[in-house]
């Protein structure tokens, strides 16, 4: 009878244990050069509480006094997270085909992933400060950049929904002679909807707390109107706008999961 | 008629699956084709509708040469040739008078279909069908409420919808029980003599072949080696058939290619 070990342990992540040692010891040498070389002024943090401080003081008690301009900006925010929603959706299902792989041949599969990739470099802010050089202050600016925004995701998400479909129904259809629109309609789009609507639904979500973000370089809605605000040193509106645009995205959140657990 | 001359598939440059491959299916006959895994039954199959090209080789139905067709003349083809899956491939959400009308895509225009605006006829004939076959009270539901037996009953009438000229089916009992599959096997050979329609069937299981089929093909390694009636079919030629493994076979004729 031959004789078995009775220890056995998990082989280490990194098979050599010169690279495994190496590694670990790399990391925390360059932790502790950052931490002793990035310049951390005390004052300064002193200052910047006592700053702190007075904003917050002014901010109480928040003043809903100009409760208009709240309004205004915030349907100005709902109206460019609907519209750039609706454009960025309607951009991203033919630029989704582009990048699945299973469906697009290669040339435009590599078009379609350049175009998620460059859509998705950038952060909205970054994006909006372009597009509000380009078409100048305002919601139009925030529309756009938000359109940018929601191709990066949601064309990304549906390509790899559409690269996981079943091929055997596009092959049933294709044994059937249907065309191509038929087969898009009736083998693809069925298997890809349930997640389309739901990265739709997302998406609105997220448009309307990256309006906010956006709205402060310039690009309108409710992040303008808070911009202004802070500009003004009216730190108690500023307070009543942050209050509501976080209810509101509460809202919205406990709202687009519901339907998306519906859809789903 | 049916006929398949000298057909040859290589897979990007590797050994052929199928080696000059003659075949012919006359008449309103139902013909299985056995054969052990990777002897190319599916590849075979799949050559007639061209889901898989064949390398060279002519494919002859009813008059129409079918491997050199392209674009709308493929389609208008394929449109004669139903197809029977494994796996069902029905539109699991859709509902199963879409499914059913699916088979029927390539006569109809995209925006028809795309609309739902199904001619009366196809209506009526889908109806029918469904009927025959036993899941006409099924035509609301979505294809994913059915069981296996059930799914395949669409999927046999999906492939008759296209009013087509031969029938394929690939292993369409292998997902099923072996009641079910007994049942769908039947149904398929009594629909080709109600039909007129030839069917040609891969079929992993040798006694359902022998009982369902008027005429066994068994294919070994890319080739025939048996056709005939199933009672010749005995020990011996099941032997030749099923014996040794693909691979045993490949190193074979690696060695006669020398």
């Amino acid at each position: 009878m031959s004789r078995h070990p009775d220890t056995w342990s998990r082989p280490p992540f990194i098979a050599n244990p010169w690279l495994r040692w190496a590694t670990y010891l790399g990391a925390a040498i360059y932790v502790v050069w950052v931490v002793t070389t990035i310049p951390i002024d005390w004052e300064r943090v002193a200052a910047g509480v006592e700053r702190a401080g007075r904003i917050f003081g002014g901010a109480f008690p928040p003043s809903f006094e100009r409760s208009q301009l709240l309004i205004d900006g915030f349907l100005e925010s709902i109206r460019i997270a609907l519209l750039a929603t609706a454009g960025g959706v309607l951009l991203s299902v033919p630029i989704a085909f582009m990048a699945a792989r299973n469906v697009a041949p290669l040339p435009i599969f590599y078009l379609g992933r350049a175009i998620i990739i460059v859509a998705r470099s950038f952060h909205p802010v970054i994006v909006a400060i372009i597009f509000v050089k380009a078409v100048g202050f305002g919601p139009f600016a925030g529309v756009l950049t938000l359109v940018v925004y929601s191709i990066g995701f949601v064309a990304k998400m549906l390509a790899e929904r559409i690269e996981e479909i079943d091929m055997g129904q596009v092959e049933a259809m294709r044994a059937a002679g249907a065309p191509f629109f038929s087969t898009l309609f009736y083998a693809i789009f069925p298997q890809i909807m349930p997640r389309q609507i739901g990265l739709t639904i997302y998406q609105l979500d997220s448009n309307l707390r990256a309006s906010a973000v956006v709205g402060i370089v310039g690009a309108g809605g409710i992040g303008a109107t808070l911009a202004n605000a802070f500009g003004r040193y009216d730190y108690d509106f500023a307070l009543a706008i942050t209050i509501v645009i976080v209810a509101v995205i509460l809202v919205s959140e406990a709202v687009s999961g519901y339907i998306r657990k519906r859809v789903g | 008629m049916l006929k398949i001359t000298d057909l040859v598939k290589r897979y990007d440059g590797g050994e052929p699956v199928l080696k000059n491959l003659d075949l012919t299916i006359e008449g309103e006959s139902v013909v299985s084709i056995i054969g052990s895994s990777g002897a190319g039954k599916s590849t075979l199959l799949r050559c007639i509708n061209r889901l898989v090209e064949p390398t060279s080789g002519s494919i002859v139905l009813n008059g129409t040469e079918l491997t050199s067709l392209r674009g709308g003349k493929l389609r208008a083809a394929r449109r004669k040739i139903g197809m029977v899956f494994q796996g069902f491939n029905l539109v699991e959400r859709l509902t199963v008078m879409e499914n059913v009308q699916s088979g029927r895509l390539g006569y109809i225009s995209s925006w028809a279909a795309i609309m739902r605006r199904y001619p009366k006829k196809d209506i009526r004939r889908a109806y029918e069908l469904m009927e025959r076959v036993g899941i006409a009270h099924y035509a609301n539901t979505r294809a994913d409420q059915l069981s296996g037996g059930e799914r395949q009953r669409v999927g046999v009438v999906r492939a008759l919808m296209q009013d087509p000229e031969i029938l394929l089916a690939d292993e369409p009992t292998a997902s099923l029980d072996p009641k079910t599959s007994e049942q769908i096997m039947g149904l398929l050979r009594d629909l080709a003599g109600e039909l007129k329609l030839p069917v040609l069937i891969n079929i992993h299981n040798v006694a359902e072949a022998k009982e369902y089929t008027d005429r066994i093909v068994g294919m070994r390694y890319g080739r025939i080696i048996f056709d005939d009636v199933p009672s010749k079919l005995d020990r011996d030629a099941m032997d030749r058939i099923y014996s040794g493994s693909p691979h045993a076979d490949r190193s074979d004729t690696g060695v006669a290619a020398q």
